[in-house]
């Protein structure tokens, strides 16, 4: 894949460099500090579960991470970039090229075809309409999709609705797929290839941070960091980041492996 | 990201609520139509009205008595000394001699034509069996037939020496060669007017109804035949005097109330018995009244124009309210605000555009037909000026709603349901 070039230039600097990240809403009695001075530091390839209760400040590690929103204090570098300094239009140009979303709720963009919600983020991106329709169709084909490209997404079932949205995330060969709650809507079956398409894309090299509080999903992960109260309290490495997924699926990594 | 991408997503946005869309339009077709089609109307009727007035002579003049002076108002509020409030002569009607005074005076160069004119109404007149009341009996010159601008279709004028002669021949108005000869061809025909015989020699072109009476329900014969057999050899009616050129009717004017002044004794602050009629400044003072007209038509429908954009911006408001979530997921996949506010820019000017041509469409579809007896007229700049109105409509009333999906925070919008 030539679009990895992007990724491989920055790869001496980790993807995420987080310094003491707090983040208060509101202000004065009725402040409430949603993060507490978080510090996390993801190197390429990894593949990190952050982990939480609800209220833990999960959600609001993913709104900084993905750029969304911005943090109240300390520093935040986006492969090597400080997002904090960024104007809107940098903001919305790194959302574009660096960051790849999927969220819960997939958040696809209804009465438009799986194709021209995948190409969506070349469009902004100003990707030329042939170039955007190949990537688009190739990062399909990657989720098994190849025969839904027509479908809109009320005629696609919730799983394959997911896969749509992966698809989307991964077609613009992001620095970092953050992945917000990605099984939280989905029955176990969905859930089992959603999880099995994230370990195939960890394996090829991407990297990957997954919001979530489930353990099923996190044991997929090489890293997984707990959050409570707005602090990092438990951060363990269960497979080294240059090496496989822990729980790949050996019939599915042979395709994987050819996709790379 | 190129314009012509944006404007796919906008399309695609209108499409997808297509009855909402179509209603929007609407609203903006109406306020188009409307400009276009009443600007057409006071056009039109403007057209009908100069028309009319140029069919009863080009450069012409009417003096007529007037018998108002004998009330004194205007000439007393401005006199205010002593000789406009002594008893004035007695009004005098206009004369064969006024005419002739007018027509052989070296003072009034700018008088091309003098024509005496006696009228009487409802002359009963037959031929064979059938009978009609013809409208006005006109007795006048030959002059007269050019300086009002009345060609003859079949047969010809009377002619001077028939007017010397008293010969009592007569032409008559398409309406009453239609009334009493029907097909057969009234030239040399001998009719009955009131009692006494009159022949045929011509039949006037038509020249169509004005306002509630019948031009062409007329009969013009000599003068001194119309004052033997109708109407007495009392004073003129009028007399219709035609100037040399449009630009001498003023001129005209001038010279004529200075021989009458002369002859009817009047001085200083006397008011004249008599009164002109200038058709030029009679024309130019009905162009302005039609204009004002057309304008307050015009602003009539501006409000309807404007009525709809405000739609606009309504339904660009309800469509961002709703998208939101959408707003919030093209900001998250990295849409620049420009494509966003372009986005939405874009729809509500595509809404504006379209209803703007379609109205056009109307418009010029509507004016073929007559409106209230009036034959619209387009006037191309009111069709440039509507959709070019229309267009602006667009951007100026979908710039608020469209600015408020731009200016949306991803994480707000993404979290809205």
């Amino acid at each position: 894949m030539s679009e990895t070039a992007e990724g491989t230039a920055t790869a001496a600097d980790p993807v995420l460099l987080i310094r003491d990240v707090t983040k208060v809403y509101g202000e004065g009695e009725a402040a409430v500090r949603a993060l507490r001075g978080v510090s996390l530091t993801v190197e390429p390839g990894d593949y990190v579960a952050i982990m939480g209760a609800s209220g833990s400040g999960k959600s609001t590690l993913m709104n900084i991470i993905g750029c969304l929103d911005v943090p109240t204090a300390g520093t935040y570098l986006l492969g090597g970039v400080d997002v904090g300094a960024l104007d809107e239009v940098r903001l919305a140009r790194v959302r574009n090229r660096r960051i790849g979303f999927i969220f819960q709720s997939f958040n696809l963009i209804p009465r438009m075809s799986a194709l021209a919600n995948v190409e969506l983020p070349l469009a902004y991106g100003g990707v030329r309409a042939a170039e955007r329709r190949r990537r688009a169709l190739a990062a399909l084909g990657l989720v098994g999709l190849s025969d839904r490209v027509r479908h809109q997404p009320n005629e696609l079932s919730g799983g394959q609705q997911q896969r749509v949205a992966v698809a989307r995330a991964l077609v613009t060969s992001p620095t970092l797929l953050l992945a917000d709650e990605p099984t939280g809507a989905l029955d176990s079956t969905s859930t089992k290839d959603i999880l099995a398409i994230f370990d195939r894309l960890s394996l090829s090299g991407r990297t990957i941070v997954v919001i979530t509080h489930e353990d099923d999903v996190a044991a997929h992960a090489k890293r997984v960091v707990r959050l409570m109260d707005g602090r990092i309290v438990d951060d363990r490495r269960q497979a080294p980041v240059d090496g496989p997924p822990p729980l790949i699926d050996d019939r599915s990594s042979t395709g994987a492996m050819s996709e790379r | 990201m190129n314009v012509l991408e944006i404007s796919r997503f906008a399309v695609r946005g209108l499409t997808a609520n297509k009855m909402r869309s179509v209603l929007t339009m609407l609203g903006i077709l109406i306020g188009v139509a409307a400009v276009i089609l009443l600007v057409a109307v006071g056009q039109g009727s403007s057209d009908a009205i100069k028309q009319r007035i140029q069919s009863l002579g080009a450069n012409t003049l009417t003096v007529s008595a007037s018998f108002s002076g004998g009330f004194g108002g205007p000439a007393g509020g401005r006199g205010g000394g002593g000789g406009a409030a002594g008893p004035r002569t007695q009004a005098r009607g206009l004369t064969l001699e006024d005419a002739r005074a007018i027509a052989a005076s070296g003072d009034a160069p700018s008088v091309k034509s003098v024509s005496p004119v006696v009228t009487s109404s409802s002359a009963t007149t037959t031929y064979e069996g059938a009978s009609h009341s013809i409208s006005q009996v006109v007795g006048t010159y030959p002059s007269y037939f050019e300086a009002t601008n009345k060609p003859v279709t079949s047969g010809a004028y009377f002619t001077n020496q028939d007017v010397t002669a008293v010969r009592k021949v007569v032409v008559i108005g398409k309406t009453v060669a239609d009334e009493l000869f029907g097909q057969v061809d009234p030239v040399g025909k001998k009719v009955n007017i009131q009692g006494a015989a009159f022949t045929v020699v011509g039949v006037l072109k038509e020249s169509g109804s004005t306002g509630g009476q019948d031009a062409d329900d007329i009969a013009v014969a000599p003068l001194p035949a119309v004052q033997q057999s109708l109407t007495g050899y009392g004073s003129l009616g009028s007399i219709v005097v035609q100037a040399t050129s449009a630009e001498a009717t003023d001129a005209a004017e001038a010279e004529i109330t200075a021989v009458l002044n002369e002859r009817h004794d009047i001085t200083g602050n006397a008011t004249a018995d008599y009164r002109i009629l200038n058709q030029a400044s009679l024309q130019e003072t009905v162009t302005e009244a039609t204009g004002t007209f057309t304008v307050l038509l015009a602003a009539v429908a501006a409000i309807s124009l404007l009525v709809g954009g405000i739609g606009i911006t309504n339904i660009m408001l309800v469509t961002v309210t709703e998208r939101t979530r959408e707003i919030g997921i093209r900001k998250a996949i990295g849409a620049p605000r420009g494509a966003i506010l372009g986005q939405f820019l874009i729809e509500a000017t595509l809404l504006s555009l379209v209803g703007g041509l379609l109205g056009v469409g109307v418009a010029v579809a509507g004016s073929q037909f007559t409106i209230a007896g009036v034959q619209p007229v387009l006037v191309p700049q009111s069709i440039v000026l509507a959709l070019g109105v229309s267009i602006a409509i667009g951007l100026f009333f979908g710039s608020y709603p469209a600015n408020r999906a731009a200016k949306l925070r991803p994480i707000e919008a993404l979290r809205f349901e």
